[in-house]
């Protein structure tokens, strides 16, 4: 899912300076789930608003932010009025939530989130950074452990000089080096030949450019 | 007849390693600063001490002057060559490319190739790191380079370039297993010559050069003087992985007590004489890395005490 993180309350502010009328948009999938654009940190955030003087036009949470169908049956159709009196909506939902908005609604957006990275939840409140969409899965090489996502260069042939003791420096050694986790795992998994063999640079042509999939 | 002696040769480094001679060679750290003319002048003391000197790019990520330049500036100053140390961090593979058609344009003809410390240990820790290759690939590129005169994509060069690549190792490095899998690795691309980061337990050098045997490819072991005991603490705290054996470290403290800086130094001298002649006698040690940052006056004194004089090294 994509994490993310309330932006700094200042800095939302000065996105809605002079701003008088807000509806406020969440999302009901991945922003719920990470408690920062769910119906109760919406409802929040209007509070923090009202204090600051504005008027909340009205708010919703449609199913998902990101797909304009969502934002047409949830958000546009039940609260057109609404919508259109507002002079700034504020999106609490990723990066890609905010674009669908600005589209779909036609109105100024500001994102009041961080979109942070692919993850995986481990438990409430505890993500994982683990994809990075390079377009091009190696997964089956490396063990099901991404190095691209996680090892802190992103790099195709580790571990570099700059683990000890299975830790990287890249991150004051907080975190485990996924060189020596993915020599670990396929090692267990007598896989070895796996780790050792050469992988050859990336092609990073398709990543560089807006990536778009159209089935028909 | 050895097969490796037929293959070409392009620098007085690998001449003298194929001929079995003992190398030395020295570490140069061009800083942030326009004009390099005393570290020229330190390295001047090393000539007939040294068959080749490497010289860092931005080290430890800190923004420094271009090694690039910096090894030309070296080789033509100090009539040492240079091997010219490369790091994946801060170029892609177009900007890679470029920097070694340009070295070898001028002049250089060993490069060591790096992954590079990430740019959160720098000085500009802002800095979005690069990455784009990576050691391993960076030999790729390399070979191809020199073996079928294309860059990575296969577009071809004209007048290919000639170069001796050379790897790092961490013989402390904790696991040990993955780093010799990636060291092996890059052995099978093609590499003509490891230098490894400081050792200074000789058990370690002795464990890693035996793994080494079996790749055929000369080593040499990393040696650190310690310029002082404040230098010998921050190394134990700040290098990763690295093994100082606590009766080395005794007898450098026991020196600093005993009779000050002076004593250190003749210490060390003493240390590492021991340390090089004894790796000499028992392995196939094909040389030593001499890393004395800013101490490099010390080098010619332990090489003329293990060698019993200067050198004698094969010219180009």
């Amino acid at each position: 899912m994509i994490i993310t993180e309330q932006k700094p309350l200042e800095e939302i502010k000065e996105m809605l300076d002079g701003v008088e009328k807000v509806f406020i948009i969440g999302c009901g999938s991945c922003a719920t789930k990470c408690e920062t654009g769910g119906e109760e940190q919406v409802k929040a955030m209007a509070e923090t608003l009202r204090g600051w003087g504005k008027k909340i036009t009205g708010w919703a949470v449609p199913e998902e932010c990101c797909d304009y169908r969502f934002l047409r049956r949830d958000v546009l159709r039940p609260h057109k009025e609404a919508v259109q009196e507002a002079d700034m909506l504020l999106v609490m939902a990723c990066g890609s939530g905010v674009q669908a908005v600005a589209e779909v609604m036609g109105k100024p957006v500001a994102p009041a989130l961080n979109t942070k990275f692919i993850g995986v939840t481990e438990r409430l409140r505890s993500f994982h950074e683990r994809c990075r969409a390079c377009g091009d899965c190696l997964l089956f090489y490396t063990g099901g452990i991404c190095p691209i996502a996680r090892c802190a260069k992103g790099l195709l042939n580790g571990p570099c000089g700059g683990q000890a003791n299975g830790k990287c420096e890249a991150t004051q050694w907080q975190t485990d080096c996924a060189w020596v986790l993915i020599y670990e795992r396929l090692k267990e998994q007598g896989r070895l030949d796996l780790f050792k063999r050469l992988r050859l640079p990336k092609d990073w042509s398709e990543w560089s450019k807006p990536r778009e999939r159209v089935w028909r | 007849m050895d097969v490796s002696s037929e293959k070409p040769v392009y620098s007085a480094l690998v001449k003298n390693l194929r001929a079995g001679r003992f190398v030395y060679t020295g570490e140069a750290e061009p800083h942030k600063t326009t004009d390099i003319s005393e570290l020229i002048e330190a390295f001047k003391v090393l000539k007939g001490y040294v068959v080749a000197i490497n010289v860092t790019d931005n080290p430890t990520a800190y923004a420094y002057m271009s090694s690039l330049v910096a090894s030309y500036l070296i080789q033509r100053e100090t009539g040492i060559e240079t091997i010219y140390q490369l790091t994946c961090r801060d170029r892609n593979r177009l900007a890679i490319t470029a920097d070694l058609l340009g070295a070898y344009a001028l002049g250089i003809r060993n490069v060591l190739a790096l992954t590079g410390d990430h740019p959160s240990v720098g000085d500009n820790p802002q800095a979005k790191p690069v990455f784009d290759l990576d050691s391993s690939t960076l030999v790729y590129l390399i070979r191809r380079m020199v073996d079928e005169g294309v860059d990575l994509a296969g577009n071809e060069i004209e007048h290919p370039p000639k170069f001796h690549v050379g790897i790092a190792a961490n013989p402390n490095a904790e696991p040990l297993e993955p780093e010799l899998l990636k060291i092996e690795r890059k052995v099978e691309i093609g590499v003509d010559f490891i230098q490894t980061q400081c050792v200074y337990d000789i058990e370690v050098a002795k464990a890693f050069l035996k793994e080494a045997d079996r790749w055929g490819v000369p080593v040499l072991i990393g040696i650190t003087p310690f310029k002082s005991v404040g230098m010998m603490k921050y190394m134990i705290k700040y290098v990763p992985g690295i093994k100082v054996p606590e009766e080395l470290q005794e007898r450098i403290i026991r020196a600093k007590e005993r009779g000050g800086k002076q004593a250190v130094y003749e210490e060390n001298v003493e240390i590492f004489t021991d340390m090089i002649k004894e790796l000499k006698r028992t392995t196939r040690l094909a040389g030593c890395h001499m890393m004395a940052v800013g101490f490099e006056w010390v080098v010619p004194k332990i090489i003329e005490r293990v060698e019993g004089g200067r050198p004698s090294y094969l010219s180009l």
